[in-house]
């Protein structure tokens, strides 16, 4: 197993070379899950007996708060192998991810935003939920300006990751620091928001919704590493290489 | 042990002899407080109840204002690198600074809120649990600063990109601090508040002065 993901992967040349076969593949399954998850989500699953059509928009809401998570986690743990282990792929991984998910936490806020005017009449409630996810949001907005100063690659790899372990500890801290607070300013009128519990003709959709927006996370992060890596390898000789056959 | 008290002493003499090192975030946190009453109107009420949240916003403010600089002398003149040469683990040199910098430049904040405090009729008990906030709350504040500090070091002009980095993990002990503030002003019981508080204290007080070494190192070694 390991080997296999050292031969594939760990290198960022192979990596270079295996990831452009995992492209197209990666690439039809979202094309799959999210034409399914939009048909389905938006035309066919029955409007809700409460919120009507509004609710639609949580085929966009789940999967990118889900994401926006999701995707810190991953940076938080390449962070730790580009301290740790000094690997150069995490450490690209981990600045490849940081832009995508501070616009999926952007995403989540303001189709969240859109959402809660008409159901709850505000477009932000300071609930312990929203507040999380916006401060979230500046964790990521932070990385991003820190590693936007720093000039020498090495460094900034070392330095971000860092601010990135302290954010993930900090993250369940600032969490149930948030729901105190939540409890302690306001009553739980609308914080305890019940969802009734969800239909399968909406949970599948919302699933499958879920699984492109991953698999569209991947797509980018390949991408966006592919670039990454040509950026810093420029003077590597498998590089000239592959200029010189494009 | 006594080297450390040595290393102590030395920082403490370096702040001491730059009286206005120490006075300007005093001055500068004296004049923010004064400022909130202008901007929310002379309503005593209102004041009353928003004093010890912006006595920390202010106190928070002026220690990450001063932390900016807590290494940057120290990076340019050399005298970090022999700090990382010296027998004793950085943790505990780090841990030296930093108490050297609460004591000059946190304390007199919080010596002197109990006298802003009376500008905003708080009475005896408020102010007595507005100080042990402080108290237990601002080496939070100068902790996870000094890491920011750390972290940014080699950098010049970049003075806005460390409350950027490091204001959001915060919101923590602000949320604790100014919580127990408001909870005495209603009489509640404070035990779990200040339990809480201390928590979080004893937790960055374990983690960051390593981590404050550890980005340290990976600023000056370049």
């Amino acid at each position: 197993m390991f080997d296999w993901l050292k031969q594939n992967f760990l290198s960022t040349k192979t990596f270079y070379y295996s990831s452009e076969k995992f492209l197209p593949w990666l690439s039809a399954a979202f094309l799959v899950f999210f034409g399914y998850g939009l048909i389905f989500g938006l035309f066919v699953a029955p409007p809700d007996y409460q919120q009507g059509d509004g609710f639609r928009i949580m085929y966009v809401h789940v999967p990118s708060a889900f994401a926006s998570m999701m995707i810190y986690m991953m940076m938080a743990s390449c962070a730790l192998m580009t301290l740790v282990w000094r690997i150069k792929i995490a450490a690209i991984c981990m600045a490849s991810s940081a832009p995508i998910g501070a616009w999926f936490t952007f995403l989540a806020l303001v189709t969240g935003s859109i959402w809660g005017k008409p159901m709850w009449g505000t477009w932000w409630i300071w609930d312990a939920r929203l507040t999380s996810v916006l401060i979230l949001l500046f964790l990521y907005l932070g990385f991003i300006a820190l590693r936007s100063v720093i000039n020498d690659p090495e460094k900034k790899d070392r330095a971000s990751a860092l601010i990135a372990i302290v954010g993930v500890i900090n993250l369940p801290i600032i969490h149930y620091s948030v729901v105190w607070w939540n409890t302690l300013h306001q009553g739980p009128s609308i914080s305890k928001f019940a969802r009734p519990s969800i239909a399968d003709s909406m949970l599948y959709p919302l699933l499958a919704m879920i699984v492109a927006f991953f698999l569209f996370y991947a797509i980018i992060l390949i991408l966006r590493m592919r670039n990454q890596i040509l950026l810093r390898e420029m003077k590597s000789q498998w590089i000239k290489e592959v200029i010189y056959e494009s | 042990m006594k080297n450390l008290m040595i290393i102590f002493q030395h920082e403490i003499k370096m702040i001491s002899r730059q009286a206005f090192s120490w006075l300007t975030p005093l001055l500068f946190f004296v004049i923010v407080v004064f400022l909130f009453p202008f901007a929310l109107g002379p309503d005593s009420i209102l004041l009353k109840k928003v004093a010890s949240g912006i006595i920390w916003i202010a106190a928070l403010l002026a220690i990450l204002l001063s932390i900016n600089n807590i290494f940057r002398e120290d990076a340019e003149e050399g005298y970090l690198e022999q700090l990382f040469f010296s027998p004793y683990p950085l943790t505990l040199l780090v841990a030296c600074k930093l108490l050297s910098h609460w004591l000059a430049y946190s304390l007199p904040l919080i010596l002197i809120s109990p006298l802003l405090g009376v500008f905003f009729n708080l009475d005896f008990y408020q102010e007595k649990i507005l100080v042990l906030t402080l108290l237990l709350g601002t080496p939070v504040i100068t902790m996870l600063g000094a890491l920011g500090a750390a972290l940014v070091v080699g950098l010049r002009g970049h003075g806005l990109l460390l409350p950027v980095l490091i204001m959001p993990l915060y919101i923590p002990v602000l949320i604790f601090g100014t919580g127990t503030a408001l909870a005495a002003m209603a009489h509640e019981a404070l035990n779990g508040y200040f339990a809480l508080l201390g928590a979080i204290t004893i937790l960055t007080a374990t983690l960051i002065p390593w981590l404050t070494g550890i980005a340290l190192k990976m600023g000056v070694n370049q």
